[in-house]
């Protein structure tokens, strides 16, 4: 569903503040497949999401989404095929407008918007239904502003807003991270039954050594703007947070044996 | 009598104006000072139509699609080109006023002798028989309430329309890109496109509203826009205070009621003899205070509310 053959991607180039983000990644993504993408900070796993997204265009490589061939697309246009929702919880949903209308607006994502009322008719049953669905009671604030919701509640809208119909591609962005924990326990396990109802293509970046053990088929881990670990099948399942942490634990001894090599060369040399 | 409906009818005539910076402003957080340029635009094509023959109607449309072009260069400017939002309307302003110039082939176009839609309302007023009929029991002219009546269903409709439009599909994606562009481009729409296409509805309204203007003054001039944007949003603020609601329907029939409003407060002060150089450094001020007041006063509120500390200790 997804194909990423060597993207690379350096911000600020030729600066003082350059940074190397992607250095040549490549993803191959089956139809069906929820892939938990974990690093540390500054890593590239965000950047890898928004490269997908079209937040930005690569310098190098190409992305190629059920098929086609979206390397240079806008953003906008991209999303005909993505869905998505943000760390920030009011990234994903416009707060003066009602929920209603917030999902119609959901309801056309990548088609044309006509002069057609947007709360016309049959819509509303479905909204009512799938909201329901949430079991967070927001089937009674249909027409109050989006603004007065909790984030978690937003963050659920935005979640049903992302795959009203029904995308290629889900990308989720450390969705739960900013909520309460509550919330964000709720939100996760939304999450994974939507995509087990929609049987949807999703890739979930996370913080969370938890929720990357306990989601997903599939785990691809970061470091300095490459994947340095793919695991599926059985070994994803069988796999715990304490092997994670070793695994982070291995990356971060790679560093600090980068640079005391290179602090004990500079002694040497200069 | 007549200053009074004098006051409605202009005011009325300028809700136009408001409702467009209601768009710009509120809509989508645009500070557009095309509006300065695109009023006197909207006066000028429709003096220039007029002279040479045309009807007050073709006229008044052929401003709005004037001032739509006119917005849509400050939508390209800013979204294509990526120049601040302030300095494209600047930009655009400061272009029109050579553009309205030309159109106008002088700075002041006088109407007196030209058929425009006022000499219409008052062809219309001929059928109903007396020039001047009892009002609250003063007298007023036909002519003037044949005028007030027109404008008054003018600007109805317009903003009938524009609730209408606002509740389309197209509508709430512009009402959204000013709420969150990250999210229309996520929902596959071009946040650009369609602030780019409001700010053309924006400039539509605001000349439109300028070649009405004209019409009833009975001149065109260069110098007739500035100050607008300041004015509309005068309006919009008074409007919003009157509603006291968030309700997008209410907040556009707001910016028409404050617009009426604001302009018999001018009057009025004008009769009791504000001296009307001062009447733009009085809007000015008034804009300030409606901006940051509600700020203060309720930082004073917390201020007053909240519980001395340290004072068991002295």
């Amino acid at each position: 569903m997804l194909e990423i053959n060597g993207i690379r991607k350096t911000f600020h180039a030729g600066t003082a503040n350059e940074v190397r983000s992607l250095q040549g990644v490549n993803l191959q993504i089956a139809p069906g497949s929820f892939v938990v993408v974990i690093g540390t900070n500054g890593s590239g796993k965000s950047t890898l999401l928004n490269a997908v997204a079209g937040t930005f265009l690569v310098d190098e490589g190409s992305i190629n989404i059920g098929g086609e061939e979206v390397t240079q697309w806008a953003e906008h246009r991209r999303a005909q095929h993505i869905g998505r929702v943000f760390q920030n919880p009011f990234s994903g949903t416009a707060p003066t407008l009602s929920v209603a209308e917030n999902l119609a607006l959901a309801s056309r994502r990548g088609q044309t918007r006509g002069l057609g009322f947007a709360l016309a008719g049959a819509n509303r049953d479905r909204m009512v239904g799938a909201i329901q669905g949430l079991g967070m009671g927001l089937e009674t604030r249909l027409d109050n502003a989006i603004g007065s919701l909790s984030g978690g509640q937003r963050q659920a809208l935005t979640l049903l807003m992302a795959t009203w119909l029904k995308p290629k591609l889900l990308l989720l962005d450390e969705h739960p991270a900013a909520l309460d924990p509550r919330s964000a326990d709720q939100v996760v396990r939304i999450t994974d039954r939507i995509i087990a109802r929609d049987s949807l293509t999703a890739m979930m970046v996370t913080h969370s050594m938890q929720q990357a053990v306990t989601y997903g088929d599939r785990l691809v881990m970061m470091h300095r703007g490459q994947i340095i670990h793919d695991v599926s099948g059985a070994e994803k399942r069988r796999l715990r947070v304490e092997d994670l942490l070793a695994r982070f634990e291995e990356v971060r001894r790679a560093d600090l044996l980068d640079t005391s090599a290179a602090d004990l060369l500079r002694a040497r040399y200069i | 009598m007549s200053l009074l409906l004098g006051a409605f009818i202009i005011g009325l005539i300028l809700a136009l104006v408001a409702l467009g910076v209601f768009i710009s402003f509120r809509v989508y957080h645009f500070p557009d000072m095309t509006a300065e340029g695109s009023i006197t635009l909207g006066a000028a094509v429709a003096a220039a139509l007029l002279v040479t023959g045309h009807s007050p109607m073709y006229a008044t449309m052929a401003a709005a699609v004037a001032g739509a072009v006119a917005g849509l260069i400050t939508g390209v400017l800013h979204t294509r080109f990526k120049i601040n939002a302030l300095l494209s309307g600047i930009i655009v302003m400061t272009a029109l006023y050579s553009v309205n110039l030309h159109v106008m082939g002088k700075s002041n176009v006088p109407l007196m002798t030209v058929t425009t839609f006022a000499d219409q309302a008052a062809g219309i007023a001929a059928h109903f028989g007396p020039e001047k009929v009892l009002l609250f029991g003063r007298e007023a002219s036909v002519r003037d309430l044949t005028l007030l009546g027109l404008s008054l269903g003018l600007v109805a409709l317009v903003g009938v329309l524009l609730y209408a439009f606002f509740r389309t599909h197209l509508g709430l994606a512009m009402r959204a890109t000013g709420d969150n562009d990250q999210m229309v481009r996520a929902l596959g729409s071009s946040d650009g496109v369609l602030l780019t296409g409001g700010l053309a509805l924006s400039n539509a309204l605001v000349a439109m509203a300028g070649a009405l203007l004209a019409q009833y003054q009975g001149f065109a001039d260069a110098q007739m826009g500035i100050g607008m944007l300041v004015w509309g949003l005068a309006s919009v603020i008074i409007g919003e205070a009157l509603v006291g609601t968030n309700r997008f329907g209410y907040l556009l029939a707001g910016a028409v009621f404050g617009s009426i409003l604001f302009r018999l407060l001018v009057a009025v002060a004008l009769r009791w003899g504000l001296d009307p150089n001062d009447l733009k450094l009085i809007t000015a001020v008034f804009v300030f205070a409606a901006l940051v007041l509600p700020g203060s006063f309720a930082k004073l509120r917390r201020r007053i509310s909240a519980p001395v500390s340290g004072g068991s200790r002295a």
